[in-house]
């Protein structure tokens, strides 16, 4: 497994090709083909752009990020290639077009190496919903390793991509980064465009790197972050040099601790994992600081509300009139609608359709959406009253670590609550990042959560790259 | 054919009018808004609802809803949200209509209609919004339903009146009104036949005195300024019946059919939608600076009723030539261009050109179908030929000749006039030649002049006027004529 630190020696060295690097990824992905990590590989182009980026490197013309291998969550476009979102309703269904953070990470000079797999549509929390089969964790095949980026998460985890880009609408990034053990960042909603990202729920959805430590992210980030035309959500706001960011140094730093994520339900070993943590924060100069955040038990009641409503229109494009699956043997249009909707979607995709539906409906639309709406407002004044006193707050990831698969496919709700810690950061627009923090009994990697304030992404990232740090040089974990 | 009204029952109106406007590029993307084109050629992913594409605004539908919103003396919200109205249909890629909903970015006005009896009446403005246009179903083409996009994400304004009108008539003179309004903003063409410009109804009738509203009806599909009215005079009609057999008025949408004169109820499944409108988070509000208001309410051109009150006060023509005139934004600009050419400025010539642009320019322009802009004789032309007459040069009858050789000719008015040797004879040697010539011929009429007859006075006139071809100054006939008359009585 590689960082792109260890690329960039190798090439600089003349030890390896970027060629021979991408090689190298695809014999992985050949490797853990029975983790199901992958949905599409472009061998061929990622050879030939990788031949093309050696030229370049050999011309001193070579992007920042030439040489690292990238693999793309299938729900963000990619020209020429399919987009499946997981589903059988998109399984044949070709991009016209690069969504801007391909553009972005081609213009780098990044490797895209393929597609990976992921909950249906990004509605799940384990990479059990999909149509080409569920994800396993590299560390025990019978444990899910998150979702709905699980495949994103795996690929990074297993070495068949250095960095990829998965997305988070409630935790989708941060929490397969907690199951697998590797470093995922949500960034602050419009840091990133949308454009070309297959919408869930457009005002939660953020695309986002995993890799294997905080630099690379930092890396991928600086590469796709910034305003885009193509996107009137994403934000004028410059973006500044996050590698710069990384300064092994926390002295006075104010970081809150969130009262309300440490209370009941959390298992003890991720709540002793993380005071360890916090503790070498305070040792080294960080201020620790208790705070509140009252609304937090609200977060998943109205995540669930919100996000249905915005993927019941979101998902209404698919509808089997003129792309993606239409059913056979249909006699009119209203049957053309409901067999190829019902026939096309999967169980979770279609409970969170008639979710969605069901609140935005005359009658129910003022005691669910538009109170949810208020109940948003409270918890991004929650968090903004918590960053008037500190610079960033830590709080776990996830309420456990990686669950079995079937554990909690047969109740939602219990599923669910798995986002309990991330979901509150796509409600507020906030950056959030999940790194490794230990293991439990069963050696199953636990996620410390770190969240920021809106485009202080330079914070979240320092603090994330010195608990990783003095992590590797402590614990000997 | 028009039925009288039932005395005792008076309709209550509202019109929502769709107005297509006249952006280069659709609303939410680059697309070429071009009508006729190849079915499905003006598309991009984005107005093809592709999965993973977002819209993003083109300023000038707002700005041209705002000029709507100026010219209708409403209030201009600083800051507004789209909404999405969902449902499903073929010709709609994105399974919703982006639209706005609450917080519209127009709200609060009025326009001026003018009843029979002259007076003007205030028709309220409940709200003026933006939209995006669907595609075009096409059922006629064998089994299959084709769907062309084109018109997908074209730009709609829809203006939203108060249920104050309370006649077809009424309803007809807004219709007109609005159809002004946009097109001296240069907003949209006003084209209802075309679809540029499109009307629902909301129709209810009440007894006379009684002030709740009672059960309304929307009516669609009026297409045309005929059927406006038409169409609600039958269904209010069909109201007053129900009430007055003591039936009540269902509430229902129907369809005007306007080839049998009769508005169909839609199927109750069609019209049973629930649209589920909620704030489009792929869309940040709209924010109207106040700088940004100031400037477009500088580009508003003046208006309809402004601009007919101008033509009285500053041209003191009749309200009938002023109300001609301003009919459309290019006849009254064609009028002021001939008045620019005039010379001198009085209101003798303002007539003469408000004359003959209503009666010649207008007549050649309606029955040979074109625009005003693209008739053959410029105005300053036009004004240049009415210098003649005014200075003496040609004859008003004359005049009629030169305007036809001008609808055939690129030359000059007075390069026609001397072409053709049509300048009006005005030597007194020459037209007194003629009018003894004449008296000499016809000494039967000047027997019977002499005698007290003073209408063979005007057959002498047009003898005179007919052997100069025309082109002898009738006021020196007249003159030369009697003073000969009377010196031959006194012989
Ligand atoms: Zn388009």
């Amino acid at each position: 497994m590689r960082t792109y630190d260890s690329i960039q020696t190798d090439l600089s060295a003349g030890v390896a090709t970027c060629e021979s690097i991408t090689q190298e990824y695809l014999g992985a992905i050949e490797k853990g083909r029975h983790l199901n990590a992958m949905i599409s590989v472009f061998a061929e182009r990622a050879l030939e752009q990788a031949r093309t980026v050696d030229q370049k490197l050999a011309a001193g013309s070579a992007g920042p990020l030439a040489g690292m291998v990238v693999s793309i969550k299938d729900v963000i476009c990619v020209k020429d290639e399919k987009v499946t979102c997981g589903s059988k309703m998109l399984e044949d269904f070709v991009s016209l077009y690069d969504a801007t953070v391909v553009e972005r990470l081609k213009a780098a000079d990044a490797i895209i190496i393929g597609k990976n797999n992921m909950d249906e549509f990004a509605m799940g929390s384990s990479t059990e919903n999909s149509a080409f089969g569920r994800v396993k964790l590299p560390h025990d095949p019978e444990r899910v390793p998150g979702g709905s980026s699980g495949g994103s998460a795996v690929a990074v985890r297993a070495g068949m991509s250095t960095t990829s880009l998965g997305t988070d609408t409630g935790g989708s990034i941060r929490q397969p980064a907690a199951f697998t053990g590797v470093v995922g960042l949500k960034p602050t909603y419009g840091r990133v465009s949308r454009y070309g990202l297959v919408a869930f729920a457009s005002s939660f959805d953020c695309i986002g790197p995993f890799g294997l430590n905080t630099k690379d992210v930092a890396r991928v980030l600086q590469a796709i972050a910034g305003h885009d035309p193509q996107d009137s959500t994403s934000a004028h706001v410059p973006v500044p040099d996050y590698l710069q960011s990384l300064t092994k140094d926390v002295r006075g730093l104010r970081i809150g601790i969130p009262r309300e994520y440490f209370a009941e339900g959390l298992a003890d070993e991720i709540r002793e994992a993380l005071e360890k943590h916090i503790d070498r924060l305070r040792d080294n100069g960080a201020v620790i600081e208790e705070v509140s955040l009252p609304h937090t038990e609200y977060t998943i009641a109205t995540y669930y509300i919100l996000a249905t409503a915005e993927a019941s229109s979101n998902l209404a494009r698919f509808d089997g009139a003129r792309y993606g699956y239409r059913a056979k043997g249909i006699q009119d249009l209203s049957e053309m609608y409901t067999k190829s909707r019902s026939e096309g979607f999967g169980p979770e995709v279609k409970r969170r359709i008639m979710l969605g539906t069901y609140v935005l409906s005359a009658g129910y639309y003022d005691a669910y959406y538009r109170k949810g709406q208020k109940v948003r407002r409270l918890i991004q004044e929650d968090f903004l009253k918590a960053f008037r006193s500190v610079d960033c707050l830590i709080t776990p990831t996830t309420p456990s670590t990686a669950f079995k698969a079937g554990e909690k496919s047969g109740d939602p709700l219990q599923m669910y609550l798995s986002d309990i810690y991330t979901t509150s950061a796509n409600l507020a627009g906030i950056p959030g990042i999940s790194i490794p923090c230990g293991t439990d009994h069963d050696g199953l990697p636990i996620g410390l959560q770190i969240l920021g304030k809106q485009f202080d992404e330079p914070t979240i990232l320092r603090v994330s790259d010195f608990l990783e740090s003095t992590f590797e040089e402590g614990s000997g974990n | 054919m028009t039925r009288q009204l039932h005395p005792d029952f008076e309709p209550v109106i509202g019109l929502e009018v769709h107005a297509q406007l006249l952006t280069k590029s659709k609303a939410f993307c680059a697309c070429s808004t071009r009508f006729g084109d190849e079915p499905n050629s003006n598309v991009c992913p984005v107005c093809l609802g592709m999965p993973g594409v977002l819209p993003i605004l083109n300023r000038n539908l707002v700005e041209f809803t705002i000029k709507m919103g100026l010219a209708t003396h409403c209030t201009i919200a600083n800051r507004s949200i789209f909404a999405r109205k969902n449902y499903f249909y073929p010709d709609l890629p994105k399974g919703y209509q982006i639209s706005q909903y609450e917080e519209p970015i127009c709200t609060g006005g009025f326009v001026e209609i003018e009843l029979q009896d002259g007076s003007r009446k205030r028709i309220g403005i409940t709200r003026i919004h933006m939209e995006e246009d669907a595609g075009k179903s096409i059922h006629d083409q064998g089994a299959e339903t084709l769907v062309d996009v084109n018109r997908c994400g074209v730009p709609l304004m829809e203006i939203v009146s108060q249920p104050d009108l309370r006649s077809p008539h009424e309803a007809y003179q807004y219709l007109f009104k609005i159809k002004q309004i946009v097109t001296y903003l240069g907003i949209c063409d006003g084209n209802m036949e075309e679809g540029s410009l499109r009307c629902d109804a909301n129709v209810s009738v009440r007894r006379k005195g009684e002030t709740r509203l009672g059960t309304k009806t929307e009516l669609k599909n009026l297409n045309s300024f005929r059927f406006v009215e038409r169409a609600l005079e039958y269904e209010i009609h069909r109201q007053i019946d129900l009430l007055g057999h003591g039936e009540h008025v269902e509430q229902e949408t129907l369809l005007w059919n306007a080839d049998e004169g009769i508005a169909v109820p839609m199927r109750s499944k069609e019209e049973a939608h629930d649209y589920r409108y909620f704030p489009d988070p792929d869309l940040v509000p709209v924010v109207v600076t106040s700088d940004w208001l100031e400037e477009i309410r500088t580009t508003l051109p003046e208006l309809p009723t402004e601009r007919r009150d101008r033509f009285l006060r500053q041209y003191h023509l009749p309200k009938y030539d002023a109300d001609i005139l301003t009919t459309e934004r290019p006849l009254a600009d064609y009028f002021e261009e001939v008045v620019r050419a005039l010379t001198p400025q009085n209101d003798e010539t303002y007539k003469l050109a408000s004359n003959w642009t209503m009666t010649d320019v207008l007549r050649v322009v309606n029955t040979e179908k074109i625009q005003i802009a693209d008739f053959h004789i410029s105005p300053s032309r036009l004004g240049e030929m009415i210098n003649l007459i005014v200075d003496g040069t040609i004859s008003s009858k004359i005049a009629k000749d030169v305007f036809e050789e001008m609808l055939r000719s690129k030359d000059s008015p007075r390069t026609i006039v001397e072409k053709k040797g049509l300048m009006q004879v005005s030597d007194e040697g020459t037209i007194e030649r003629i009018v003894d010539e004449v008296i000499a011929k016809n000494q039967n009429q000047v027997e019977q002049f002499k005698s007290g007859k003073q209408q063979v006075f005007g057959y002498l006139v047009g003898e005179t006027m007919k052997a100069s071809k025309g082109k002898a100054n009738p006021k020196l006939v007249n003159e030369l004529l009697r003073k000969k008359l009377a010196h031959a009585e006194e012989t």
